[in-house]
């Protein structure tokens, strides 16, 4: 023993030099929270589901409105906001119900209409063959049709030709693709036949979708010249349609009425197809708002139900506690160990939560034909949501535990 | 002459109330290094007050309080915390083992707190593990070990972080006679190779077997046998 050793001031400073602080390293941190999750299984899981379902129903609501909307903006796109539709209407003067026979004529020469084409629905039925009896139409409408409907509604032709300035005048037809299916006609390269009205016709060409236009998906098409020389019908529209160019719409609007129907305009009733989506965008985006608040009361559900098991967890686990105070943890040691417990239980539910909804959404997506799209902010929300509501609901039950005296904690139940 | 492993200088503690309890009353006690001592006592003698105060659990209301050297009944949370995880180990009556963690993870326990290596706590729990005769049992669970056997364990994460004094609440209350006995002898083998252990204990059986022995009373402390003084 040397001299200095036995003043006792010296002694105690060197003592306290020596010794360092407590400390709890992150990995261990991890641990000791995850062991504590792992022990109590079946509790985790239920009380990690209450985060799921509102995650879930939040990324589900957020991506399936986003895959339905990529779908009507695409419809809205195929379709374009600037064609019009133009129908005759009753009106209030008892009118007639047609469109006179000029009309097209006259819009064609409004400067902004960029293309014009009218349908004449005709009465004879399309029939596979003349054997067939006039019922079997299988919903099927026989149309005369203006050369330019094609490039007015921006269709396609899948198979064979449109009709031309030609083929109008000569007992040919085109099939709409829903007509071409029910007629059982895939080719046109060995000119099959179908009756109208017990006429024959050629089959020159196969449409492809017409973008919102189920109803001229399920007609056949003849030339106008063709209507007339065959079945000898006046050719007032049933319906017109104006494309037109879109910086002029609401001018052109306003002059479609008197200029088709000079004497009577209020029986011309006008529309714009791509209002119908647009508003069905509207209502979707209300029916999201509604979902949305929904997923947000269960993660508040879900949150409580973590805190209450958080809670309970400090109560049961309070030898834990004092054992671990007495082997040398600081407050601050346990408040994160119960911290960290409950935002690893919530980050658990966040990320199965995400999971479910991004499945939900591809599934549903997937029966419905659209394109998946899951917006990365539901993701990224859905994560950070679930951190944060596993951050708040820990905290009280974290400082609970940290301000457990240790001789209280240490006190068997 | 070395500073004592632990020393009490007129230490008091006072539950406030009407009256006020004097769990401890002017209570002076120094422990060398590599003592073994009993502090034997009726309950409500006021040992677990003592206990608790001793292992920095509790703060003493008058006096001071040395471990090792170091006076630590005015340190704060971080400083005590330190003192505990690296100057004291406790073993208590109810082994207070964590159910979900092997016998050497239990033991490994005792060293979490210091920030050292999952690798060397386990490692020198193996070590630990193997002194107290338990090399055999490192990876069987709590309720895969015996009372004794469990105790055992306890003692292990004791010693594991080398503490100046290991401070044992009724280490033999929830054992049978056969694995008291072997506690107790594993005891005196630990105290033989160099440990500094104060046991605390109400059965004057189990404190007549140790050199050195405190009787408790009302608060007060008493020494019977062995006093080094």
């Amino acid at each position: 023993m040397t001299a200095t050793v036995e003043t006792p001031a010296p002694i105690e400073a060197a003592s306290s030099a020596r010794m360092g602080p407590s400390r709890l390293r992150p990995s261990d941190i991890i641990t000791v929270a995850t062991d504590g999750l792992r022990q109590r299984k079946v509790r985790t899981a239920l009380s990690a589901l209450g985060i799921t379902i509102g995650i879930a129903a939040m990324v589900a609501v957020l991506g399936l409105s986003e895959s339905s909307r990529a779908d009507l903006s695409n419809q809205i796109e195929q379709l374009g906001t600037n064609l019009l539709t133009v129908e005759p209407s009753g009106g209030f003067g008892g009118g007639d119900g047609v469109l006179p026979e000029e009309s097209v004529a006259k819009l064609g020469r409004i400067g902004p209409i960029e293309v014009v084409a009218d349908i004449v629905t005709l009465d004879q039925a399309p029939l596979r063959n003349d054997i067939m009896s006039s019922n079997e139409t299988k919903g099927l409408t026989a149309i005369a049709a203006d050369v330019d409907l094609v490039a007015t509604l921006r269709g396609s032709v899948a198979s064979g030709a449109w009709l031309d300035e030609t083929t109008s005048q000569t007992p040919t037809v085109v099939l709409g693709s829903i007509a071409a299916e029910r007629l059982a006609i895939t080719s046109v390269t060995d000119g099959p036949m179908i009756t109208i009205g017990g006429q024959w016709f050629t089959v020159i060409g196969i449409l492809g979708d017409f973008p919102l236009a189920e109803n001229l998906d399920r007609a056949v098409f003849i030339g106008k010249g063709a209507a007339v020389s065959v079945f000898d019908v006046e050719l007032n529209p049933s319906v017109i349609y104006v494309r037109t160019d879109p910086d002029q719409l609401d001018a052109v609007r306003g002059v479609i009425s008197p200029t088709v129907d000079p004497q009577s305009p209020d029986e011309v009733s006008i529309s714009r197809p791509s209002d119908v989506l647009e508003a069905q965008e509207a209502a979707d985006s209300a029916f999201t708002s509604l979902f949305l608040g929904l997923g947000a009361v269960a993660l508040l559900v879900g949150g409580i139900g973590i805190a209450n098991v958080m809670v309970i967890a400090v109560i049961e686990r309070r030898n834990e506690i004092g054992l671990r105070r007495a082997l040398g943890a600081t407050r601050a040691h346990i408040r994160r160990q119960f911290l960290v417990e409950a935002l690893l239980l919530s980050s658990l539910g966040g990320a199965a939560g995400v999971s479910l909804g991004a499945g939900v959404t591809a599934f549903y997506a997937g029966v419905e034909g659209w394109e998946v799209v899951i917006p990365p902010i539901a993701i990224i929300g859905g994560l950070v949501a679930a951190l944060a509501i596993g951050a708040i609901a820990g905290l009280y039950p974290a400082m609970r535990a940290a301000r457990l005296a240790p001789t209280e904690a240490l006190r068997s139940a | 002459m070395r500073h004592a492993a632990l020393e009490l200088i007129d230490v008091s503690k006072v539950y406030p109330g009407s009256p006020p309890v004097h769990a401890l009353d002017h209570v002076s006690l120094r422990v060398e290094h590599g003592e073994l001592l009993a502090i034997v006592g009726p309950s409500g003698s006021g040992k677990s007050t003592m206990l608790h105060v001793m292992g920095t659990l509790d703060r003493p209301t008058e006096g001071s309080l040395h471990i090792d050297g170091i006076e630590v009944s005015r340190l704060g949370d971080r400083k005590l915390s330190a003192v505990r995880s690296q100057r004291i180990g406790f073993v208590f009556q109810q082994f207070f083992l964590l159910q979900g963690a092997s016998a050497l993870d239990n033991v490994a326990n005792g060293l979490l707190y210091s920030g050292t290596s999952k690798r060397t706590r386990r490692r020198r729990a193996a070590e630990q593990l193997d002194r107290v005769g338990l090399g055999h049992r490192l990876h069987h669970l709590p309720n895969e070990l015996s009372g004794g056997e469990r105790q055992r364990v306890a003692v292990a994460r004791a010693l594991v972080n080398d503490p100046s004094i290991v401070l044992a609440d009724e280490p033999t209350g929830n054992l049978d006679s056969r694995s008291s006995a072997a506690v107790m002898d594993l005891l005196h083998t630990l105290h033989q190779e160099g440990s500094t252990i104060l046991v605390i204990t109400h059965e004057h059986a189990i404190a007549e077997s140790l050199p050195r022995q405190v009787e408790m009373i009302d608060g007060r402390l008493v020494e019977l046998v062995g006093a080094s003084q």
